[in-house]
């Protein structure tokens, strides 16, 4: 392909493209992100291309693998078009099925979603209430695109808000509208994408840089990987754009390495854009030169923080350092930067190509446009959900996500990662923005909803968090450093029941140090999950100091096993897969479990049919004293 | 001519040059602000956080760190208030179960006192071995940037963050220099190294997790 | 056979001596060696031209980067918040327990090194554990001796 040297031989090459496709020919794609692949896509896609090969449809039907369609939980995932019949949990051995009812334009039932309250079955993507209520505005086109072919990007239009912005507008005019846009940073504290850019356009010094981050270490959040691995040209395109409106001529990506698939769906997408000419000199001949190098991060939560992050590409640990200047003034080799999460640049097209009106029109008053969501956790549809902002949390968790599974109780839901907080029931229907979710003491973070139900222990997803921040701060600065440890120290001796009630306000009164006086936001923030769970969830701490009682059953100190001897059928399999032997009793007998030799490994507790339910656990009461030798009482079936 | 700055620092009018750091006008103004990370010839830092003031700025009052905030037209310092006063005691408190090996002695001491700082009541939730080392960085800052030897590094991260020699620089260049000794707040250095043998103070330790 | 220096002036070469490139070099190195020995460490320094004092803080700050040789598989359980909630410190038990090591371990037969990481960005499919390249998710804990008998 040789580069395209202008706006008119681009849009030539689009109407090529489209005369080639035939919108009605069928087309089957597999949903081939990471959770997919983790699934079993890749032997699903090689089942399909065989099938193909065998019926000799290959000429007809046509096979692709596309990005993630968010619905992670349900994975494999395939689409047939153009009908968007949407199949779930697919088996490589369906895929001879599969394609003989693509050619035949039958459906199969039995792989349909089924709605899990009507059993009703869904056919068509569009209609499943996990997508029926969402906006996927930048996450939709992953569904259509084969993130390797570029020909499908530009198919759908990509490159044509770039192609506007060096043909029709200034710097100053593409500035001006996501100003206008008043887009917000979707990487952490939501700052005004626009002022950013401006700051560092103004800013004195040459060159300056654009980069993208895409070091998504929020444990919990995986939207930027999604983007990144299923339509990698979307980020490259908004911050070619950027780049123009900052003039900037390089730019950097920094991703991790730790998401294997989008560092290799980047690297094909930046070779591409180069070859077509969307980067490097003469942009589309239009005079503007931009050109992108990649870094991969090596395992670093704070390496996401922005002064860290450049010192990162700068070759050293990245640690933060002291931010009284902002990055875009000095920032990668003190030259004015302007760093953006892959979600803020991948919005910038869509701005710029529906204009920042459109932006304006979805969203609340601080916080426009949609934001993407991982919900996870305990909920019965996980995955990606994007929703315009001001949604409730209740609308996402239970519209969107189908409430909490099994029957149990929502307890709580986190957002923010490490920096957040975790916010009680008596916020659901709390509208989601930046600002609303900053009032109630956590904040949005890069978009982890983390749901928890009454079998999650609020104590121990502080220290959870605490720890993470003990391994994953750089631990340059004091408070930040050693006031993890001393929280992490509070916070272990009161899950193992050995907490003190005058404690609770040590914890505070380090927290509010940390915030006051740590070097950066990771630190200043690195006590929100111990200060919103104090808040929200106080009874719980109160029950593991004074009563030694973990309510959730979690914290392995304070609960025992217990087989209750109504119940137990003595069926032989938790006594079989009891890895210390701590389980007696035998063939007829119920059993029991010899609590010195009890690991609290959990093993009896999950194998245990659902339909004797007989292991449980015990938490501040006392354990009733085990009858060895106890024949079975038969339960009637 | 450099552009003159006036501030004020606990209701003094300070002048101050353009570029200097809050911490620098103060010294000249003669108002003293602790420090346990800031060295006059090294580049400021900004992890002991001791040097923390208030800042206020239309209407907004802010916590800093002096070593590294510039100093700006009309801005109004406090060095001194019941937020500075608790940020420092809490950062000595938070040190001291490292040093509790040679117990606080020197300048922490010193801070520990004028604070009022409890030097034990997080010695029984410190689950860790205490390194005699608060992680200022003079020492590895020192050799890198001053002597220019790198014989002194940091290691790891978070919670696991040391400070270790590296014996095959070290035995080169430490034996004659021996400068780290007199930066080091809490003594460590002199106390554990004599140049040439650092008893479980190198990379080698580090690695085999004996620190 | 060449030796390190060859190794890590061909890696060096790639980018160009970039000393801005240091940990992409890391990573390059120990993705054909699988750790980075001492040697390397030195060598990438000299090569460089950049302390060895920071090449050894680099490599001992990131997560990824292994300083003592691996084993034939490594066994990763995912510690983010999603597979947090959904139970896995009790799967890392279990590994622990099955492969006899700590997290950041190598067996003694060098069979498995045995880590834990913060979040592998699969949270819809927690818990989640990875052996090499091969992804277990939703697991329960009496799936970890299956999951792992295959490469045992």
């Amino acid at each position: 392909m040789p580069r395209i040297n202008s706006f008119a031989e681009l849009e030539k090459l689009r109407e090529e493209i489209k005369t080639k496709r035939d919108p009605n020919k069928p087309c089957i794609s597999v949903s081939s992100g990471t959770c997919g692949r983790a699934s079993g896509s890749e032997s699903v896609y090689e089942g399909l291309q065989s099938q193909l090969e065998a019926q000799a449809l290959k000429g007809e039907i046509d096979l692709k693998r596309t990005g993630c369609l968010g619905f992670c939980e349900r994975a494999p995932l395939v689409m047939i078009y153009p009908e968007e019949t949407y199949y779930t949990k697919v088996k490589p051995e369906d895929a001879a099925e599969i394609v003989q009812s693509v050619k035949e334009k039958k459906i199969i039932e039995r792989l349909l979603y089924s709605d899990p309250v009507t059993g009703e079955k869904i056919v068509r993507e569009s209609d499943i209430p996990f997508y029926k209520n969402q906006q996927r505005i930048v996450s939709g086109p992953n569904r259509w695109i084969d993130p390797k072919n570029i020909g499908d990007y530009l198919y759908i239009g990509g490159y044509s808000a770039l192609s506007k912005v060096l043909s029709q507008m200034t710097p100053d005019q593409v500035l001006g509208e996501i100003k206008k846009a008043d887009l917000r940073g979707r990487g952490g504290g939501g700052f005004p994408a626009g002022r950013k850019w401006e700051e560092t356009k103004n800013a004195l010094g040459e060159p300056k840089y654009v980069i993208v981050n895409c070091d998504e270490g929020d444990p919990g959040a995986y939207m930027d990987r999604s983007l990144m691995e299923g339509n990698p040209h979307s980020v490259i395109e908004g911050l070619v754009i950027g780049a123009y409106a900052i003039g900037s001529h390089e730019g950097f990506v920094y991703v991790r390495q730790e998401y294997p698939l989008a560092v290799e769906n980047l690297n094909v997408a930046l070779e591409q854009a180069e070859e077509y000419g969307f980067l490097g000199e003469n942009i589309l001949g239009s005079g503007f030169n931009f050109h992108v190098k990649v870094h991969r991060g090596a395992g670093s939560f704070v390496s996401g923080e922005s002064s860290a992050l450049m010192t990162a590409i700068e070759g050293k640990a990245g640690e933060p350092r002291m931010k009284y200047v902002h990055m875009s003034q000095r920032g990668y080799k003190e030259k004015p930067s302007c760093l953006n999460n892959v979600e803020t640049w991948a919005a910038v097209p869509f701005i710029i190509n529906k204009g920042s009106d459109w932006f304006n029109s979805i969203g609340t008053e601080g916080s426009k446009g949609t934001k993407i969501f991982s919900l996870v956790g305990k909920v019965n549809n996980t995955g990606l959900v994007e929703v315009p902002m001001g949604m409730t949390l209740r609308q996402i968790i239970y519209d969107i996500g189908g409430g909490i599974p099994k029957g149990r109780k929502f307890k709580g839901v986190q957002t923010g990662g490490p920096s957040g907080g975790i916010i009680s029931e008596r916020y659901l229907d709390t509208p989601i923005d930046f600002d609303e979710l900053t009032k109630i003491g956590s904040m949005m973070g890069s978009g982890g909803m983390i749901v928890m139900d009454e079998d999650t222990c609020m104590v121990d997803m502080a220290r959870y968090f605490i720890n993470f921040c003990c391994e994953e701060s750089c631990g340059k600065c004091i408070p930040c450093r050693e006031g993890l440890r001393v929280l992490s120290g509070i916070l272990t001796d009161i899950c193992e029941g050995e907490g003190k009630e005058e404690e609770l306000q040590t914890l505070e009164r380090i927290a509010e140090v940390m915030k006051d006086a740590s070097l950066c936001a990771l630190g200043a923030t690195a006590a929100n999950p111990v200060l919103t769970t104090l808040r929200y969830f106080r009874d719980e701490y109160e029950a593991h100091i004074k009563d030694k009682r973990c309510p959730a059953k979690v914290c392995k100190n304070l609960i025992t096993y217990y087989i209750d001897p109504e119940k137990c059928q003595a069926c032989m399999i938790c006594l079989r897969n009891c890895p210390t032997g701590a389980i007696q009793g035998g063939k007829n007998l119920v059993h029991w479990i010899e609590q010195e030799k009890c690991i609290k490994c959990g093993i009896c507790y999950q194998v245990c049919p659902e339909r004797f339910d007989a292991v449980e656990k015990l938490s501040g009461e006392p354990v009733p004293a085990p009858v060895p030798g106890r024949e079975v009482v038969r339960k009637k079936e | 001519m450099e552009k003159l700055i006036s501030l004020e620092i606990d209701g003094k009018e300070v002048k101050a040059r353009e570029g200097m750091t809050v911490l620098e006008a103060a010294k000249e103004a003669g108002i003293e602000i602790p420090t346990l990370c800031y060295h006059e010839k090294l580049e400021p830092y900004g992890a002991c956080r001791i040097c923390s003031v208030e800042v206020e700025r239309g209407g907004r009052t802010q916590v800093v760190a002096s070593c590294g905030y510039p100093v700006e037209e009309g801005m109004k310092i406090k060095t001194r208030s019941e937020r500075i006063d608790q940020i420092r005691k809490t950062i000595i408190e938070l040190i001291a179960p490292s040093l509790s090996d040679g117990g606080v002695v020197g300048k922490v001491r010193e801070l520990a006192d004028e604070y009022g700082a409890d030097t034990s009541v997080f010695m029984s939730t410190f689950k860790a071995t205490p390194t005699r080392c608060i992680l200022c960085g003079q020492c590895v800052r020192y050799c890198s940037e001053v002597v220019a030897a790198n014989a002194i590094g940091f290691v790891g991260r978070g919670v696991e963050r040391r400070v270790v020699f590296l014996p095959e620089r070290a035995s080169r260049f430490c034996p004659t220099c021996r400068e780290c000794y007199e930066v080091c707040p809490t003594g460590k250095i002199a106390a554990e190294t004599d140049g040439s043998i650092f008893p479980e103070f190198s990379i080698d330790d580090f690695l085999s997790g004996k620190m | 056979m060449i030796g390190i220096s060859g190794i890590v002036s061909k890696i060096v070469d790639k980018y160009q001596e970039d000393r801005g490139m240091l940990i992409q070099i890391l990573l390059d190195v120990q993705s054909g060696l699988g750790w980075l020995p001492k040697e390397v460490l030195t060598e990438v320094g000299k090569q460089l031209g950049v302390p060895l004092t920071r090449v050894y803080q680099v490599a001992t700050y990131y997560k990824v980067f292994s300083l003592a040789p691996r084993g034939r598989h490594l066994v990763r359980v995912c510690m983010g918040t999603a597979c947090q909630v959904r139970g896995s410190p009790l799967i890392r038990d279990r590994v622990q327990q099955l492969l006899g090591i700590e997290p950041g371990e190598t067996s003694s037969d060098m069979k498995f090194s045995f880590e834990t990481v913060n979040c592998l960005g699969c949270c819809a499919m927690g818990p989640m554990m990875t052996v090499d390249d091969g992804y277990h998710g939703h697991l329960t804990i009496p799936d970890v001796e299956e999951a792992l008998e295959k490469y045992k």
